[in-house]
């Protein structure tokens, strides 16, 4: 389970989580959704220690995030399978590699690191791009290694910042898909961020949204399309005013 | 005016906190031989590769023009084969470290800081921590142990070229045979010449290769960042090396 207890976090004086709070129950996957530099994924990174809480904290399994030392921080990654909202794919490697980078950390062996590559890849229908660099991907195949990266470590929580970003409406959908068959697949507890509403109805069992530093509704799929929240309402129907 | 000073007290002061913590995080991270020990053969390679054409190029014209203006200088006062004396004991000691230093300040502190800078700001270094990897032992550890090892072996070649060409310029254009200019170069030759040089390479490297670390993966804003961290790393990493020159010349040499 993952639980941000009042998470504060600024920076150079601005504040951009003031009182974060929010449960994730194991299994489930909920969707942060919100305007664009509220903080959703500044929240995301706390959940893995790329950031600092000004006050308040993360919890993984009873483990305070900001309060673990260098080595079980590293103990808590491998848990953590993290997607970036743009890849973050290590272009000086190969899709192989990108994904076996993360795998070698964990001593198995080259035939047990080739399958799990090869496994990953396949359930992003990206057989055979192994030998190929990022930088001779489109943006979708450059997603789909990103989530193949995480999901080859086999983690039990999978986290992703806006996965479907700057995506034509096709590819975003396949993203998509791709996301629930992962849930399906591997049963892992999911957080998603996005602005994206299709793709939150899509993936989510439950959505949060966070608004001015804090969760302003959080619910199910179904209660948030009932929502009767102004600020809310506007966000999911994309009303101007 | 004293609000502008403070601020930027303020930030020096900061700026070293940070350095400071970088240096402890690079400590911590060298028991993690598995990670950085293949990735520093690899660096050592690159920093070699990278750097030995442009280093005995400079040592190749220094050592012509070193020939030339002593040639110059003792016409007349002083016998010629102190040429040798001169070419040797300037290459070592002074410009063979300082000009390959410089150069590969530009060259491979400007090429790490723009890798590590781009890195960053396309959330790399974060992929690689979410990977449970340390980016001290993974990024900076190997290449600052390449700097520092490849450094003194790339200006080792730089003086022998240097000296080799300033023995030829003296052959050819200055009418000095090979005993006369051997006879000059062992003249005051200490074996402190040689290893001073080289340590200083070290330190030379060590800085070049840290600062470059240490600029790249602070780096901030997209590919205007990556551009501003580029040149930082390389006019930081000249202007300490010029610095840990002077500060060795004063406590070794005196």
């Amino acid at each position: 389970m993952i639980a941000f207890q009042d998470v504060h976090k600024a920076f150079d004086g601005h504040v951009v989580l003031d009182g974060f709070t929010l449960d994730v129950q194991d299994r489930e996957t909920i969707v942060i959704i919100g305007y664009s530099g509220t903080g959703k994924s500044v929240a995301l990174k706390h959940v893995v220690g790329l950031l600092q809480p000004d006050a308040g904290d993360v919890i993984v399994d009873g483990r305070a995030v900001s309060t673990l030392e260098r080595a079980a921080l590293l103990a808590l990654r491998r848990e953590i399978g993290f997607v970036f909202q743009f890849a973050a794919l290590f272009d000086s490697m190969s899709v192989f590699d990108n994904l076996a980078l993360g795998l070698r950390r964990r001593q198995l062996s080259d035939d047990e690191i080739a399958a799990r590559v090869q496994e990953a890849l396949a359930l992003v229908d990206l057989t055979g791009a192994e030998a190929q660099y990022p930088a001779e991907l489109s943006g979708g195949m450059r997603k789909r290694v990103g989530i193949a990266r995480a999901i080859a470590l086999r983690p039990r929580y999978l986290l992703y910042d806006e996965p479907t970003t700057g995506l034509d409406p096709v590819t975003a959908a396949v993203i998509d898909q791709l996301m629930v068959r992962t849930r399906e697949h591997l049963g892992v507890t999911g957080v998603v961020v996005t602005h994206d509403m299709r793709s939150a109805y899509t993936v989510g069992d439950r959505i949060a949204m966070l608004y001015e530093g804090k969760v302003r509704q959080v619910g199910t799929v179904a209660e948030i399309q009932a929502t009767q929240d102004p600020v809310v309402r506007q966000f999911i129907e994309g009303r101007p005013t | 005016m004293i609000e502008q000073v403070g601020r930027r007290t303020v930030a020096a002061i900061k700026a070293v906190g940070r350095f400071g913590h970088f240096v402890e995080d690079l400590a911590r991270a060298v028991p993690d031989v598995s990670v950085w020990g293949p990735l520093t053969l690899a660096q050592m390679r690159r920093v070699g590769v990278d750097s030995l054409p442009v280093a005995l190029f400079i040592a190749a014209f220094t050592g012509v023009v070193l020939a030339l203006q002593a040639s110059y200088t003792f016409t007349g006062t002083v016998p010629l084969y102190f040429v040798g004396t001169l070419v040797g004991k300037t290459m070592m000691l002074e410009l063979g470290p300082v000009l390959a230093g410089l150069a590969l300040a530009g060259r491979v502190g400007a090429s790490m800081a723009a890798e590590l800078g781009t890195m960053k700001v396309t959330e790399q270094v974060d992929a690689l921590e979410t990977l449970a990897y340390d980016p001290q032992s993974f990024l900076v550890l190997p290449r600052v142990l390449a700097g520092t090892t490849m450094f003194p072996v790339i200006v080792a070649l730089a003086i022998v070229t240097g000296i080799t060409t300033g023995w030829i310029a003296s052959l050819v254009l200055l009418d000095l045979s090979t005993q006369e200019f051997l006879k000059g170069l062992k003249l005051f030759y200490r074996f402190k010449d040689t290893w001073f040089g080289l340590f200083k390479s070290a330190t030379f490297g060590f800085t070049i290769t840290l600062v470059a670390c240490v600029v790249g993966l602070g780096t901030r804003g997209g590919a205007e960042g990556v551009g501003r961290s580029t040149t930082q790393a390389v006019v930081y990493s000249a202007v300490l090396l010029l610095v840990l020159d002077a500060f060795w010349a004063l406590v070794l040499l005196r």
